[in-house]
């Protein structure tokens, strides 16, 4: 008997990375899944970004634990796009009880030199599409009656600075307040509301280069080796990067019943880090 | 398969209230169990403190889930005492993969009356008594390159609280603690976090001078306690909970589900710290 049995989950950024780990995780514990994912490349963006293949990977590995999966590709920046995906989902699934606000793209630059258009798609995924997501699925578990709980990743870096992250850590800190207030707006509905931080976790949105760079400024074209030797020195646990299991297993506690009175709060999951 | 199969768990406090479930907790998820208690009355305590039969009663529900108990009485400002029963936990089960240093007193009285053995008992136990418990595990966690300690603060480790300086300076002072023992035990792959309970129904909280608080006047009743904890909540229909939740809580910092948590501080708290000062209108 999993912990999640008959649930409902909504996730965004479901193609690859946390966002699949999410979702097989909780599909182990025996909920069903509506995913979503850009599967397309943003402008700004130095990194390949997940593609309608990845997403048909996570239907399979989800359709795999036997459990049901509605997937869409959608961007959170498009509330009307989500919006139906999550109408769409809740139609063929019956509810919904968990949203992760997971989707995030990361585009280090210098503060004073990057260009517009690198801030305002920043902003926009990471901090906007994070309310569109709540916006457009949270109704879905107030209807329900029965409460559930929502989880927005945040990071690290909404609470430890580092250079050439300024617009993911404005957007990042400024989802922490984002889960506040809802805590506080949704508590009498039984919804709890909280975020997670991670710290580096070994993704495609972190193993390329130009995130390497971020890492070794003082290399041209820094490896994974040279990236992981800094990237230690982050944590205090001997360890480089955190596995995407990691942070969704700090998601399936602060969803299940273990969690059932945790609401309000940011939860670190950072080998260490912020110390 | 258990959470905690194969591992060995001591709490302080594990006598009753929140330590009884988490031995209990431990047990029904595959621990054995040292369960540390002082089973006597302090000075300054206004409360019935745990009893050898609160002990004993414990041992029985740990054995319930085919667990092995020891039991020890120990005062946890006592480094000897601690010394001993983590000898005699590692002597008896031969390790210790988990801490849970829950042994805590609650007093009260405005700052500038408190007594001196008023501060002096508090801060012995809850903050000092804290750090001699996690000493006395730390030189064989970092024997054997493991380990996890859960410490309970409190939200009053995070905010204020009307009447109890000398317990908001030690469960403040305990997050510090824990933010060192998890800096200083990291590089040998120990863990350790704290929990910030909300409103918890136990013999600590649960007592006349608890009631008489919530209710505003002498006389007061559990009833008005329990009224009155509603207004220390955000989430719908909730009031003192019970200590199991915490359990829960220290159970999944303690698996393997948080191999990399180490530093942090979990507020189970129902969204108190959210709100305001009090809910002045609680969703029943």
């Amino acid at each position: 008997m999993g912990q999640l049995e008959g649930k409902v989950a909504f996730i965004t950024g479901a193609a690859r990375g946390q966002g699949r780990s999410h979702a097989l995780t909780l599909a182990r514990e025996g909920a069903d899944i509506i995913a979503v994912d850009i599967c397309a490349q943003a402008d700004t963006v130095p990194y390949p970004m997940a593609t309608p293949d990845d997403l048909a990977q996570t239907v399979k590995q989800v359709e795999a634990l036997d459990r049901r999966i509605v997937a869409t590709q959608a961007d959170v920046r498009d509330l009307a796009a989500l919006t139906a995906a999550v109408d769409q989902g809740v139609a063929e699934l019956g509810r919904l009880d968990i949203v992760l606000a997971n989707a995030g793209i990361s585009t280090p630059a210098p503060t004073l030199e990057m260009d517009e258009a690198v801030w305002d798609e920043m902003i926009e995924i990471n901090l906007t599409g994070q309310w569109k997501t709540i916006r457009a699925a949270v109704p879905h578990i107030i209807s329900g009656g029965r409460g559930g709980s929502v989880v927005i990743t945040s990071s690290l870096a909404a609470i430890y600075a580092n250079p050439s992250t300024a617009h993911y850590s404005a957007a990042k800190a400024g989802l922490v307040m984002l889960m506040k207030v809802l805590a506080k707006e949704l508590a009498p509905h039984s919804i709890r509301v909280n975020t997670v931080h991670p710290t580096t976790v070994a993704t495609d949105m972190i193993l390329n280069e130009p995130t390497y760079r971020l890492f070794r400024p003082d290399l041209a074209h820094p490896t994974r080796a040279d990236f992981e030797e800094a990237a230690r020195t982050l944590n205090k646990l001997p360890v480089a990067a955190l596995e995407p299991a990691d942070i969704s297993n700090a998601i399936l506690y602060l969803v299940s019943d273990a969690g059932r009175y945790v609401t309000g709060i940011t939860h670190v999951v950072d080998a260490g880090g912020q110390l | 398969m258990g959470m905690l199969e194969g591992k060995t768990a001591l709490i302080t406090g594990g006598s009753r209230g929140q330590g009884r479930a988490h031995a209990v907790t431990c047990a029904r998820e595959g621990a054995d169990v040292v369960i540390v208690d002082i089973a006597d009355q302090l000075g300054t305590v206004p409360y019935k403190m745990a009893t050898q039969a609160d002990l004993d009663e414990t041992v029985k529900l740990v054995e319930a889930y085919d667990k092995r108990a020891l039991a020890i009485k120990a005062d946890v400002r006592s480094q000897e005492q601690l010394d001993a029963a983590v000898a005699q936990g590692i002597a008896e089960f031969g390790k210790l993969d988990i801490l849970i240093d829950n042994a805590g007193i609650w007093t009260t009285a405005p700052f500038w009356e408190l007594t001196d053995d008023q501060w002096d008992e508090m801060i012995g136990v809850n903050l000092t008594g804290v750090w001699k418990s996690a000493k006395a595990v730390a030189p064989h966690m970092i024997e054997r390159q493991t380990g996890s300690i859960v410490i309970t603060s409190s939200t009053n480790g995070l905010e204020a609280g009307l009447n109890y300086a000398h317990y908001v300076a030690a469960k403040h002072g305990v997050i510090g603690l824990m933010k060192n023992i998890a800096l200083e035990l990291a590089p040998y792959g120990i863990r350790c976090n704290s929990i910030n309970p909300g409103a918890i129904l136990t013999p600590m909280t649960d007592h006349q001078g608890a009631w008489d608080m919530f209710a505003g006047h002498p006389g007061g009743t559990e009833a008005d306690m329990l009224e009155g904890g509603y207004s220390f909540a955000a989430l719908k229909g909730t009031t003192f909970m019970d200590p199991q939740v915490i359990a829960d809580t220290a159970l999944y910092l303690n698996s393997d589900l948080a191999a990399k948590v180490t530093g942090v501080t979990i507020p189970v708290d129902a969204g108190h710290l959210i709100l305001t000062g009090i809910n002045p209108n609680p969703t029943r």
